[in-house]
């Protein structure tokens, strides 16, 4: 024992329960969405992709405003006039004013990318939670079908619904693109949503907190929703791009929305048209706003699949 | 295990047969009939016998049956607007130029992909992880058809000996291939990244350390042989996307394949050569899945057991 | 005795987000040849992080020593580089692993992965590693062992599974095998043959044992020493006989108190130590059974206690040795 330490009688007492503290002390407990918050602000990459969408869904709509050219006008005496002050992104072979199309064309490929999202969302969280909660056979039977449907080349699907929807040359509604785009991209996640309805369901720590005494909703708010949403949220975030790519390349292929409105895929079908007699700025505009479009959802999908992996979280 | 692949087969065979029908289907309910959009107006004698010739005065259970005997017997019809190639011709023109094409650029993310996912897991946070994953990010921003056409405005215009487009020369290949293998490179070497991520936090890889071999020998027979097996896992869908990246590619570089048959059709509206074709590309594609999915129990030695289990 | 193995000092934490989490704290011990020494506490009392920084196994970053040494044969493990541990790892070292479902390569024939580090090693010829890791399979009582080794993983049973992670282990003959809870994960029965077999191996090849249990069932009739750890740090180490007979520590005690015994009362109560080992975020400056310990005093809170020696081989670390303590709990019987 060390010498130099004063030993008192008191010291030797049995310690009093203030003394105590049976948990301990425990390292600042964070609330699950903060937290999630936190890991992603320090992702800086997702935070370069979520400033991005921000300021291009501004723009999508703000562009357009101050545009001095509506989309569709077209002025004759100049065609195809490179970016200049009158002009900002140039015009294209009929007149139109580029800067204000670009941006309209970034505002429908995000309402297609968003509406697809959200209907794959729909249907997916429906079927894979029927399919899920449903007796074996049935979720065995549903879970055939949605793999003979997700086994279809998508993208043939949608080729042809655009093929047989549109009239030849004027292009595609977009009701139909949105469809056409939904048609196989709602089977992940109904997976998704099936495996975790099923893991959930006999999932060990949902036992065990009900065995302690949880209630069924403490459940679903404590454990189920919180393991469930994270998945499906990095889906949404991550199936955007590829309806936003589906789009851009039928566009690109004449089977793109209607003429004369714009989306980002008939604008660099136009651009590349031009792109022979010397007119690169014609497609790189389009390109580089589609690009950095599937960049910002994609890095702040991966981001978020991160920082809401829990596995990580310690 | 044969059972096993029997239910695979008869998987495909489903497919194949809801994909006929949806083409089927989408196809004979285009409003109106294929020569009714013409512009020149023709006689109505000529009419009928168009419409003979195609089988389109019978009804549509009756097309349907005799449009399902042809395709099993390999016959996918003529064209409905060419006189002088049937479909099968134009298959067997364009098909082995879009599989040259596609097969280059998949050997190529197949070689680079897994490479670059593998050097940013094992130096993850670390220079290297930034680089492949810049790279990757890029590959999956940038849709095909952006890089085909910056490829063209600042390769070839500045290389004297890459040709900006056409086919024939093996030179003709390299820009298309490239521009068509960025993508599932870039989706490989992603997902390679997470896997290996995965696999290097197991208790084997620990087992395989304790026995004292070298860091190179954990990581390749260990790490790397486990981890590429998600990759061969998506091959499928990879091929898939090269498919829908190949009309694109074709187009830009103006590549005489069936990708470019196929948007050729769709903007003639040529019914019979795009049902031809489409039906053609999903006996590819299915054939290419099933022969992904054997490939994968036979390097996966789990599933063999698990599946001769049931 | 001779020392095969001497922890001195060794202090091993985790750089992470929140701060360092120090997971052993200073702990000193060692193991002599041909013996064998239990390591028994709760989970994540830090006694897998002892066994793997023995082994270098731990990942650095985030993982480093701080201080201390790991004598092995006299030499100081904490200072070799990995060149110098692949010499060591498999060869005079090796280590079994708690899933054994788990911590065998699934794509990888099991003779290949028992004899691969030998390969290494003794620069063995392929027939010769065959050869050996069929000897190695019939050692362990893995039947037909010439069909097994060109098996996988995945068509063995968990029990036959441990037993080629241990003909893996004791492939080159190591000098000491650390077993990192190498029963957890195993029926109850198979346990036992799994224990047995470990003791067969270690008369035939005369190894030292390290054998890391959260089980004290497993400690009594396998282990020559036990050791008890709590939350990064020793409490109580002494013989076997010593440790089951006359503990000396609460913690010890309430161990042995939550151990099931088939002699039982029925009437007999089998204890649950109650509440959590401390965070190692911020590890308590004193006693760091202090929060659970019935017998807790004023002085245990801020204040770790010395070892000390109640017999040559048995020390525990508790202020109820103190003199005055003994003093002050005469006093309040009176």
């Amino acid at each position: 024992m060390k010498a130099d330490m004063a030993y008192t009688k008191e010291m030797f007492e049995k310690a009093p329960q203030e003394l105590r503290d049976a948990e301990g002390i425990r390292r600042p407990s964070i609330k699950y969405w903060a937290d999630v918050w936190r890991r992603l602000k320090q992702n800086k990459l997702a935070m370069v992709g979520l400033i991005l969408l921000i300021v291009m869904g501004i723009m999508s709509f703000a562009g357009t405003q101050i545009a001095k050219f509506e989309y569709y006008e077209q002025n004759l005496t100049k065609i195809n006039v490179k970016p200049n002050s009158e002009y900002w992104f140039g015009t294209d072979e009929l007149g139109r004013d580029l800067f204000s199309r670009a941006w309209l064309g970034t505002r429908y490929s995000l309402i297609i990318g968003l509406l697809a999202a959200f209907i794959d969302f729909g249907i997916g969280v429906v079927y894979g939670g029927v399919a899920g909660m449903a007796s074996r056979r049935v979720d065995a039977i549903m879970m055939r079908i949605a793999e003979v449907i997700y086994s279809i080349p998508y993208m043939l699907v949608v080729v042809l619904l655009s093929v047989v929807f549109s009239e030849a040359g004027s292009g595609t509604s977009m009701f139909v693109l949105i469809l056409a785009m939904t048609i196989t991209g709602w089977v992940p996640m109904a997976n998704l949503v099936r495996g975790q309805v099923l893991q959930l369901k006999e999932s060990e720590y949902s036992l065990a907190s009900e065995s302690l005494g949880a209630s069924k909703g403490w459940i679903l708010k404590k454990h189920i929703i919180p393991n469930t949403l994270g998945p499906i949220l990095v889906n949404v975030t991550l199936t955007i791009p590829r309806a936003i790519f589906a789009e851009a390349t039928l566009g690109f292929l004449g089977l793109g929305l209607q003429p004369p409105k714009p989306s980002l895929g008939t604008l660099a079908n136009d651009g590349l048209a031009v792109m022979p007699i010397g007119l690169f700025y014609q497609i790189l505009i389009p390109a580089i706003l589609i690009s950095l479009l599937m960049f910002a959802f994609n890095v702040l999908g991966d981001g978020l699949r991160d920082a809401l992996d829990p596995r990580l979280r310690k | 295990m044969s059972k096993y692949f029997l239910k695979r087969l008869a998987m495909a065979v489903v497919t194949l047969l809801a994909i006929i029908t949806i083409t089927f289907i989408l196809m004979h309910s285009v409003p109106g009939d294929p020569f009714a959009n013409e512009n020149k107006r023709m006689p109505e004698a000529v009419y009928q016998n168009l419409m003979k010739k195609y089988g389109l005065d019978k009804p549509y259970s009756h097309q349907y049956i005799m449009y399902l005997k042809n395709i099993a017997r390999g016959d996918f019809g003529e064209s409905m607007k060419s006189n002088t190639e049937t479909v099968n011709e134009m298959i067997a023109r364009g098909f082995p130029v879009s599989a040259q094409l596609g097969l280059q650029a998949l050997i190529i993310a197949l070689i680079f992909g897994p490479v670059l996912g593998a050097i940013a897991a094992l130096y993850q946070n670390k220079l290297p992880d930034y680089i492949s994953m810049i790279i990757s990010i890029i590959g999956v921003s940038v849709p095909s058809f952006v890089m085909g056409s910056f490829l063209i405005q600042f390769i070839a215009r500045n290389v004297d000996w890459i040709p900006i487009g056409g086919w024939g020369e093996w030179k003709h290949t390299i820009l298309p291939s490239f521009a068509l293998a960025l993508m599932p490179l870039a989706q490989m070497a992603r997902l390679m990244r997470s896997s290996m991520l995965e696999i290097i936090g197991q208790d084997y890889i620990k087992t395989a350390k304790s026995k004292g071999i070298s860091r190179t020998a954990v990581i390749m027979k260990h790490a790397v042989r486990n981890a590429i097996l998600p990759i061969i896992s998506i091959l499928g869908t990879t091929i898939s996307n090269l498919l829908v990246g190949s009309f694109v590619i074709e187009k830009i570089f103006g590549i005489p394949g069936l990708g470019m048959f196929f948007t050729t059709s769709i903007y003639n509206r040529d019914y019979t050569l795009i049902m031809g074709v489409t039906v053609f590309y999903a006996i590819v594609l299915i054939a290419m899945l099933l022969l992904v999915d054997i490939a994968y129990t036979l390097i996966d030695p789990r599933i063999r057991l698990t599946e001769e289990g049931r | 005795m001779e020392k095969l193995l001497e922890v001195k000092d060794l202090a091993v934490s985790f750089q992470t987000f929140f701060g360092e989490v120090e997971a052993v704290r200073g702990i000193s011990f060692h193991v002599d040849k041909k013996e064998t020494v239990a390591i028994v506490g709760e989970s994540g009392c830090g006694k897998s992080v002892t066994a793997n920084s023995i082994m270098q196994l731990l990942p650095m970053p985030p993982a480093f020593y701080k201080h201390g040494q790991i004598l092995f044969n006299g030499e100081d493990i904490v200072q070799k580089s990995e060149k110098e541990m692949q010499k060591i790892r498999g060869n005079q070292i090796s280590m079994i692993f708690q899933d054994p479902m788990t911590s065998l390569n699934p794509t990888m024939k099991v003779g290949k992965q028992i004899v691969e580090g030998l390969i290494k090693h003794q620069n063995l010829s392929s027939q010769e590693a065959e050869k050996k890791a069929i000897e190695m399979l019939d050692l362990v009582s893995v039947p037909q062992p010439e069909k097994r080794i060109k098996q996988y993983p995945h068509e063995f049973s968990g029990g036959m599974r441990q037993r080629v992670m241990i003909a893996l282990a004791m492939v080159s003959h190591p000098k000491l095998l650390i077993a990192d809870e190498p029963t957890t994960a195993l029926d109850v029965t198979v346990q036992a043959q799994i224990l047995d077999l470990m003791k067969d191996i270690q008369d035939k090849f005369g190894t030292s044992i390290i054998l890391i249990t959260h089980d004290l069932g497993v400690v009594a009739d396998m282990c020559d020493r036990v050791i008890v750890m709590y939350a990064g740090q020793l409490l109580e180490e002494g013989k076997v006989d010593e440790i089951f007979k006359n503990p000396k520590h609460p913690y010890t005690r309430k161990l042995l108190g939550s151990v099931p015994r088939l002699d039982m009362d029925r009437s007999e109560t089998l204890y649950s130590i109650e509440g959590t080992p401390p965070d190692l975020y911020i590890p308590p400056k004193g006693c760091p059974f202090f929060d659970r310990c019935d017998q807790a005093m004023v002085v245990c809170k801020g204040h770790m206690p010395e070892r000390e020696y109640h017999t040559d081989s048995h020390y525990s670390c508790c202020w109820l040795n103190h003199p005055m303590a003994k003093k002050a709990a005469e006093g309040s019987e009176i």
